[in-house]
């Protein structure tokens, strides 16, 4: 009995905390995901890197069950996502953080409110143990002094540091990031990059950021995938992305400005554009 | 000609689409129990969109009732009956006038904030992490307004009601003369508790419904760009404004039209 308990138990350290099989999503006539696969390992840190408009975000919120997919499985830790009821898909959420990119704070709450919302509404906890955490979470990212603040009195960093704040109050098991590094100054970015990495080495948390900042990406990443037309392109660990040869991969990854992803819109023969008067604009 | 038959038969299937999704909405975020945080909530709704609201509403209700007295005076006073003053303005005001202009006012004040505020949420993803942290929005963000508006208005109207008598008060008795006794003797001799104030109450409830369920709806579901949101307050105005003035005949015709 203990040896199928303990096999068991192995089989589920080493399988992979989130799998995506088959993903089809189109929104309106665009198809946005034509057949994505992705394995998210347990406790690694798994970078999901694209052009923009290529559907990271709206991969997270199939990952989050905010959408549904046309056809395809979302399964974390063999719970399909989709499948789940109303109340089990909140339920599972509980176990789950999301940064988004916006921040999302609540902007009638002060920050230690905003990081107190978890606790309150998904524990029992009582007031003195709520105001302990809170203080612990704003510490780990460093504005434990803005606790009185409210979110329009904060910079873009700062709301963005409270969120991840937020989205870790409950200790989650899985943290999704939507383009963290966007629209921050380099220090900002810098503090991100130590944290998201930091809160992966310290709690053990499995982690997935979506992004199209190269650099910061690959160096806290163990994993990428590269998402592009609705499929994967690649997929490896930044050390073999970095000297893939496909040149749709190397364009992205080196920041080319033209290539297999041409720098124009589609459209027509530039020059007869130019001189065809009749069809303005 | 196929295509127009095409494009109406298209029409029709969205606005039943969008009745469909705004009947699931209010089931969902109408039922179960509120917890004791819930009623904090509420609370603080119902002063947002109650108490906030009283200033504009109790202000109109004074003029309204002013400018009933005072037309009415003009027309009574020519056949002698300007004894029935209050009997007029009492009547005018709690079958018809009180439930509708403070539902109009309502839905100009109180609606249009909702949908913005809603929306303005939903397009700064607010209402997105919030299910992500697992608490369902329905509940949390649109059930306490939802049950606020349906309890404010008709108290609203009732203040509406009671400045306007004032308001007929002050300028037929102190201003033009009628008798101060037959003001209120009239009045209370021809106004019936059920007949009219209950039938009056339930017209407010009914609009009470209405255009909260469309204010919380059009923010909930508008599109999340700055223009969505103007859309939607501006759709929130003009939907309850014609819902209420439309519904109004229909209730009307149904108290007092003697079809019973």
């Amino acid at each position: 009995m203990f040896d199928n308990f303990f096999d068991g138990r192995l089989e589920m350290t080493d399988s992979p905390f989130v799998v995506v099989e088959g993903l089809h999503f189109a929104r309106g006539e665009k198809d946005i995901f034509r057949g994505v696969e992705l394995q998210i390992p347990r406790g690694k840190i798994t970078a999901i890197l694209g052009p923009s408009g290529t559907g990271k975000t709206t991969l997270l919120k199939l990952i989050g069950g905010q959408l549904v997919p046309d056809a395809g499985r979302v399964t974390i830790e063999g719970e399909d996502v989709h499948a789940l009821s109303r109340k089990a898909l909140f339920r599972l959420r509980r176990r789950m953080g999301m940064l988004f990119q916006s921040g999302a704070l609540f902007s009638d709450l002060s920050v230690f409110e905003n990081v107190a919302f978890p606790l309150r509404v998904h524990t029992d906890l009582p007031e003195a143990m709520i105001r302990d955490v809170v203080l612990m979470k704003l510490e780990a990212v460093g504005l434990r002094g803005a606790r009185e603040l409210m979110p329009s009195e904060l910079s873009g960093g700062m709301a963005r540091r409270v969120a991840l704040a937020r989205a870790i109050a409950l200790d989650p098991e899985l943290i999704l990031y939507d383009e963290p590094f966007v629209g921050q100054d380099p220090i900002s970015k810098g503090v991100l990059v130590q944290l998201i990495k930091r809160l992966n080495d310290a709690l053990g948390l499995t982690a997935i950021v979506v992004s199209h900042d190269i650099k910061e990406t690959l160096s806290i990443a163990d994993y990428v995938y590269v998402i592009s037309d609705g499929r994967v392109m690649a997929h490896g660990t930044p050390d073999s992305l970095d000297v893939d040869e496909d040149p749709r991969v190397s364009q992205f990854v080196h920041g080319e400005p033209d290539g297999p992803v041409p720098f124009h819109y589609p459209a027509s023969d530039f020059f007869s554009d130019i001189l065809n008067m009749e069809k303005r604009p | 000609m196929i295509g127009r038959i095409v494009i109406l038969g298209r029409r029709g299937c969205e606005v039943l689409e969008a009745l469909g999704r705004a009947g699931q909405f209010l089931a969902q975020s109408a039922v179960g129990v509120p917890s004791r945080e819930g009623w904090y909530l509420w609370l603080r709704q119902v002063h947002f969109v109650g108490v906030l609201s009283l200033a504009i509403v109790l202000v109109s209700g004074l003029f309204i009732g002013m400018v009933l007295a005072l037309q009415g005076y003009t027309l009574l006073v020519d056949f002698g009956a300007e004894q029935a003053l209050g009997q007029m303005v009492a009547l005018s005001l709690l079958r018809e006038l009180s439930p509708v202009v403070a539902a109009l006012l309502f839905a100009g004040r109180a609606g249009s904030a909702l949908t913005a505020e809603i929306g303005l949420m939903k397009a700064t993803e607010q209402l997105t992490s919030m299910e992500m942290i697992g608490v369902d929005p329905l509940r949390r963000i649109v059930a306490p307004r939802l049950w606020a508006g349906f309890v404010a208005l008709p108290v609203l109207t009732i203040g509406f009601s009671v400045v306007g008598i004032y308001g007929g008060y002050l300028v037929g008795v102190e201003w033009l003369g009628v008798f101060e006794g037959s003001y209120w003797s009239n009045m209370q001799s021809s106004v019936d508790f059920i007949g009219d104030v209950g039938n009056g109450m339930v017209k407010s409830l009914v609009f009470a419904l209405v255009v909260t369920w469309i204010a919380v709806f059009q923010g909930y579901d508008l599109v999340p760009t700055s223009e969505g949101i103007s859309r939607a307050t501006t759709r929130t105005v003009v939907y309850s404004s014609l819902a209420v003035l439309g519904l109004d005949f229909v209730l009307t015709a149904l108290m007092f039209g003697g079809f019973s």
